[in-house]
């Protein structure tokens, strides 16, 4: 029965990662907003890893929570333990990693969806999209219903088409079981969007109570208060420990032994996978000399036996990988409880969305997370966000947002995406930003803040504080870098301690703690300040002067590419009328269509000969426009 | 418009005894005027615009004079360009036109892109619009035919170098991403300040390496330094000849090499040659006879490709195979001129000591057997049996920018390190390191890194 579900700002499909940040987003900024999805049990389930962060993706999640998304603020509500990586290294590299609940953050973020104003969560499958003359209008889903909106946000993660593969069995599946979806798979195809078949992985699980973990070694949590949301003030201190084993010689050789048997290896799965999380098997093949590989055990809940086994992602058959846990050292009797499995799915080749998400093909509709593409938790949810905000702002009337590359790492994932394209799930790694040392994991706060509280996604209370923070920073700064420290003996003597030179002459503070071996710490006795310094003052404040040198060199390219990125290319302009451009360049230019010569210059196959004719042409102010008449 | 400075020889390279480094943009003046030492303590930056001036060209890092020139400024708008525009004359030939060109490069100014001249000009407005067209004409033509001579240049050694360099940087960078991205893995070796330096170190000093020979001038242009022997009366002298002569020559008499060696540069069938007559040598051989000697030996010691001429009217005498004894080990063609004499020479023993090298027989004097040589020569360098023993391609003022660039940025790793800065911020300017390389050969795409990252290490879920 076909029948009027009723009229919306905004629509979004799916309450994965990035369902989940869409939805609250555009309902927290005023839109009307229903979230449709296909299980109201699973929302933001986890079908991997039971953690959210780590290099890079951590940082994201701060980034997210600064925007005044939800991420950060769930995990710090359900994680089991939390970490600080690369506390050794820089600051530009530091990131947080938490174990999650993996249920808990299920309730949680239920929780939240439900409590919130603008929004109506509704258990159901969208079929079909409401088109009309390349504009969509709304949903249909299995029920019959429409629901009409004025912008829809698809987020279907792997669902689309998807297929589970265990060793020889192959069938048709959402991610653990769940229902595919199939026919919106096929209508965006008919649609005339072009979808790719990427592949993905699981280990499998087993129950806590048949580990020895005697044989494993223990990895605890930091045992300081950590927290990926800057609101957060309350912090769980009962972490539980993950622990450490190791492949053997026996596991490589039962994988050798039955390598025929993997769907990889037999030709069954034609998905691309990602190079970053090969299966065991093909870690074994291509690191055959490599005598032994980590595995980590990953308890998925407080209230759950069930371990995650990461490093043991498989599609070998079940009997097999049964025998491969027996190999473990610890895993010896270990009960399976679920199977590793691989998952083929489609995604849309993401070169079809503007930066904004929404679909160069469709207007109003916006694609985010999985379906685009990408692979993790963080990546969907910061995709989510900005099509949430994106779908909203558009369904109000209001500018969209784009963030750009020294801005977030959203802004280099999303640019990635839609300038490079993917030729397999992509995954936010550090190296992919070109301007890392802007892109801390401390100052995601101080990079973004503005945008969300100017989107109405931060509170006024904590941009106030915010704010408070800033003017607390510079103060400090300007302090230290007028207050001069004298060569007295006390001072010699707590710079000797430091394992410093002595000062020849009065130095400016700032100066003193450029120097590698000295800290706030130091400077603090050296030069004390009257009143008391917040920590995450102090922290920003020893970063900028420490690292201003590099810093300045990495804002100056940002500089340089600025004049790039503010010159920009009018949305319907006509490559086919600009004579002189390579034929590949044409090409590239004409499918990515990038908004700004920034952006174009990124593309691959456009070279500095297309650029300079392209910026002729733009200077000239007489583009070739597609003419619509 | 807001555009950085640009410099350029303006003059066709070879051509012309004045060549012109011109600079345009607003550092300009102020950039020539920092490197220009006029007469009187004269400043560019005060003199009155469109107006030429006298004076040395100074290297501020040494005090050194590079170049006797005249300097040209003209200040915007009355310009080609529209912006300041200074034109450095220089008389000196080649090298020193480079000299001052990479002086200026290394004080603020970026090279040019092919037609970016004109292209400024018209973006300023300075060219009609009408003419965009022939604009983008120029842009694409000089931007492909540039494209063809750097992909030419860059066969061989230089571009080999630069990609073991490139190597070894990604290597080292993808081994700190590895630590960042995976802290978890235990098994990843991690990368250390003493580590690192020592791979920096090693960068610069194999960029030093590559900008030395760039320095040196010793070969000014691409080319196998090809070294004709041969005992006196042979021919050497009319093989030179006609081998200029067949192929035209690009430039001659280079000054600041020694008179008495003459070099051409040629080009036979796309195989660059700097041919070294040593026939001079014999000329001057009462006077400093050994000094002469030695020369010669020396250059044929260090030449890429010998031509050993021999008397087809003469027999094998003591010195021709004591010539033979000399090459020994080294790429040689053999060639037996004057076939339209009687025969007196061994040919069997000709080929006999040339062991497997090619034998041509010629008569320069009616022009045959020239074709033969040439298809020698060809062979040898296309079946790869030459290589270059000098870095020589390292001679284009693009390729001296983007080195020197790329040592600052080794050399601002290097002092990172000695201050203790971390490991992951010390990366930035490695990184910038390997991407300047990679301009050289054409190649910056930051995917590569991560492919390295998944290929030398084994990480995964
Ligand atoms: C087996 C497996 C292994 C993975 N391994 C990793 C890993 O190792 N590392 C990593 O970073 N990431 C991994 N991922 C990916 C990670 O789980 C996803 O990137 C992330 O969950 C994507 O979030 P999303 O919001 O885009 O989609 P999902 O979280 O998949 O959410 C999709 C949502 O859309 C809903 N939906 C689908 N179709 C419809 C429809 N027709 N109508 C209504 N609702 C619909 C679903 O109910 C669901 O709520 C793995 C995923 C799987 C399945
Ligand atoms: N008949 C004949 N004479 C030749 C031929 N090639 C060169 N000659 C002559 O041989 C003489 C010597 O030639 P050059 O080219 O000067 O010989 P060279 O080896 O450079 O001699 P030096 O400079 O003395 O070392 C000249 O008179 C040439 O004209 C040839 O193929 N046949």
């Amino acid at each position: 029965m076909e029948y009027h579900g009723g009229s919306y700002d905004v629509i979004v499909v799916g309450a994965g990662h990035a369902g989940c940040e869409a939805g609250l987003a555009a309902a927290r900024i005023g839109a009307k907003t229903l979230m449709i999805t296909l299980n109201l049990d699973m929302v933001a389930f986890m079908p991997c890893n039971p953690s959210i962060g780590g290099p890079a993706k951590g940082i994201v999640v701060r980034e997210i929570d600064a925007l005044g998304g939800e991420m950060a603020k769930n995990i710090d509500k359900t994680y089991i333990q939390i970490r600080m990586l690369n506390t050794g290294k820089g600051p530009a590299v530091r990131a947080l990693r938490a174990q999650a609940d993996k249920f808990l953050y299920q309730h949680e973020m239920k929780k939240t969806l439900e409590n919130e104003e603008n929004l109506t969560l509704l258990q159901g499958k969208v079929e079909r999209l409401i088109v009309e003359d390349g504009v969509c209008k709304g949903v249909v889903t299995h029920t019959g219903a429409h629901y009409y909106a004025k912008t829809v946000v698809i987020t279907t993660g792997t669902f689309l088409r998807g297929e589970i593969i265990i060793g020889d069995i192959k069938y048709s599946s959402g991610p653990n079981n769940q229902q595919p979806s199939i026919k919106l798979s096929e209508h965006l195809e008919e649609l005339g969007f072009e979808l790719v078949r990427f592949k993905t992985g699981t280990p499998p699980r087993v129950n806590s109570r048949s580990i020895d973990y005697s044989k494993t070694e223990i990895q605890p949590g930091d045992d300081v208060p950590r927290a990926f949301s800057y609101e957060t003030t309350e912090y769980i201190t009962d972490q539980l420990p993950c622990w450490l084993t190791y492949t053997t010689e026996e596991t490589h050789q039962i994988i050798d032994k039955n390598l025929h048997l993997s769907p990889m290896y037999s030709g069954m799965i034609k998905g691309t996978g990602p190079r970053y999380c090969p299966s065991i098997e093909d870690k074994i093949v291509r690191f055959h000399d490599k005598p032994r590989h980590q595995i980590f055990l990953e308890p998925e809940g407080r209230n759950t036996e069930e371990v995650y086994v990461q490093g043991l992602s498989t599609s070998l058959p079940e009997h097999i990988q049964r025998q491969i846990l027996a190999t473990i050292p610890g895993l010896e009797q270990a009960q399976l409880m679920r199977a590793g499995y691989a998952i083929e799915y489609d995604a849309v080749v993401p070169t079809q969305l503007w930066p904004t998400l929404e679909t160069k093909l469709v207007k109003n509709l916006y694609t985010a997370g999985q379906i685009n593409g990408t692979s993790g938790y963080e990546e969907a949810a910061g995709q989510g966000l900005i099509a949430g905000i994106n779908a909203a702002r558009r369904a109000l009337g209001k500018e969209e947002l784009i963030l750009s590359r020294s801005d977030a790492y959203i802004g280099v994932l999303i640019d990635d995406l839609v300038t490079k394209g993917t030729n397999e799930p992509y995954r936010l790694l550090t190296s992919r930003a070109e301007y890392r040392l802007l892109l801390r994991h401390d100052n995601a706060d101080l990079r973004l803040t503005d945008i969300g509280y100017n989107i109405g996604l931060i509170s006024e209370e904590r941009y106030q504080k915010f704010l408070a923070k800033k003017a607390a920073i510079e103060k400090e700064k300007k302090r230290l870098q007028t207050y001069i420290i004298k060569p007295t003996p006390e001072v010699q003597e707590v710079i000797r301690q430091a394992g410093g030179s002595e000062l020849k002459d009065g130095i400016r503070a700032a100066d003193l703690l450029k120097r590698p071996e000295m800290t706030y710490e130091h400077i603090q006795l050296l030069a004390p300040a009257d009143e008391d310094i917040p920590a995450d003052v102090v922290e920003q404040v020893e970063i900028q002067i420490k690292y201003e040198g590099y810093i300045e060199k990495s804002l100056q390219q940002v500089e340089r590419l600025k004049k790039m990125e503010n010159k920009k290319i009018p949305e319907d302009i006509d490559y086919d009328a600009i004579t002189g451009l390579a034929t590949e360049a044409r090409q590239k230019l004409k499918q990515v269509r990038p908004l700004s010569i920034a952006q174009a210059s990124r593309i691959s196959g456009v070279n500095p000969a297309d650029i300079s004719i392209l910026l002729v042409y733009l200077e000239q102010g007489r583009i070739a426009r597609v003419s619509n008449e | 418009m807001d555009f950085d400075t640009i410099a350029a020889i303006s003059t066709p390279m070879g051509e012309g005894a004045i060549a012109i480094v011109r600079l345009s943009g607003n550092e300009a003046v102020s950039i020539a005027d920092h490197i220009f030492k006029g007469v009187g303590g004269k400043r560019l930056k005060d003199v009155p615009s469109h107006t030429i001036h006298y004076g040395h060209i100074i290297d501020p890092a040494n005090g050194q004079t590079v170049e006797e020139v005249m300097v040209a400024v003209m200040r915007a708008p009355k310009t080609f360009t529209r912006e300041d525009v200074v034109e450095i004359n220089c008389h000196g030939g080649l090298i020193s036109v480079n000299r001052v060109l990479q002086l200026v490069l290394t004080n603020g100014a970026r090279l040019a892109e092919p037609g970016e001249f004109t292209k400024r000009a018209f973006l300023n407005g300075r060219i009609d619009l009408s003419q965009a067209e022939a604009v983008i004409d120029l842009i694409r033509a000089k931007t492909d035919r540039a494209m063809n001579v750097a992909l030419s240049q860059m066969e061989g050694r230089l571009s080999n170098m630069i990609r073991h360099l490139r190597q070894t940087i990604l290597e080292t960078l993808a081994h700190v991403e590895v630590n960042i991205d995976y802290p978890e893995y235990d098994d990843v070796e991690e990368m250390t300040h003493q580590l690192l330096m020592e791979k920096a170190k090693y960068v610069r000093e194999q960029i030093d390496r590559l900008l030395q020979t760039a320095q040196q001038g010793k070969i000014l242009r691409e080319g196998l330094a090809t070294v004709i022997i041969g005992r006196p009366n042979v021919g050497k002298s009319s093989l030179l000849n006609s081998l200029v002569h067949e192929n035209k020559a690009i430039v001659t008499d280079i000054p600041g090499t020694t008179r008495d060696v003459i070099e051409e540069y040629v080009n036979v069938r796309g195989v660059p040659l700097k041919l070294i007559d040593t026939a001079g040598i014999r000329e001057t051989e009462d006077i400093v006879e050994r000094i002469g000697v030695e020369r010669s030996r020396q250059m044929v010691k260090e030449a890429d490709l010998i031509l050993l001429v021999l008397n087809f009217n003469e027999e094998l005498t003591k010195e021709d195979e004591e010539l033979f004894e000399t090459v020994k080990g080294m790429d040689v063609i053999v060639i037996v001129n004057k076939t339209d004499l009687p025969q007196k020479i061994d040919m069997e023993r000709v080929i006999q000591l040339a062991n497997g090298h090619p034998v041509v027989t010629t008569s320069l004097l009616e022009e045959r057997g020239i074709e033969e040589l040439e298809e020698a020569i060809s062979q040898l360098f296309f079946t790869g049996a030459v290589e270059a023993s000098d870095l020589t391609y390292v001679s284009n003022s693009r390729h001296i920018a983007l080195l020197h660039q790329a040592k600052k940025a080794v050399e601002e790793a290097i002092s990172g390190i000695e201050t203790g800065i971390p490991i992951d911020i010390v990366q930035i300017d490695l990184t910038r390191a390997w991407e300047l390389l990679g301009e050289i050969i054409g190649d910056t795409i930051h995917e590569s890194l991560i492919d390295q990252l998944f290929s030398q290490f084994c990480l995964g879920k």
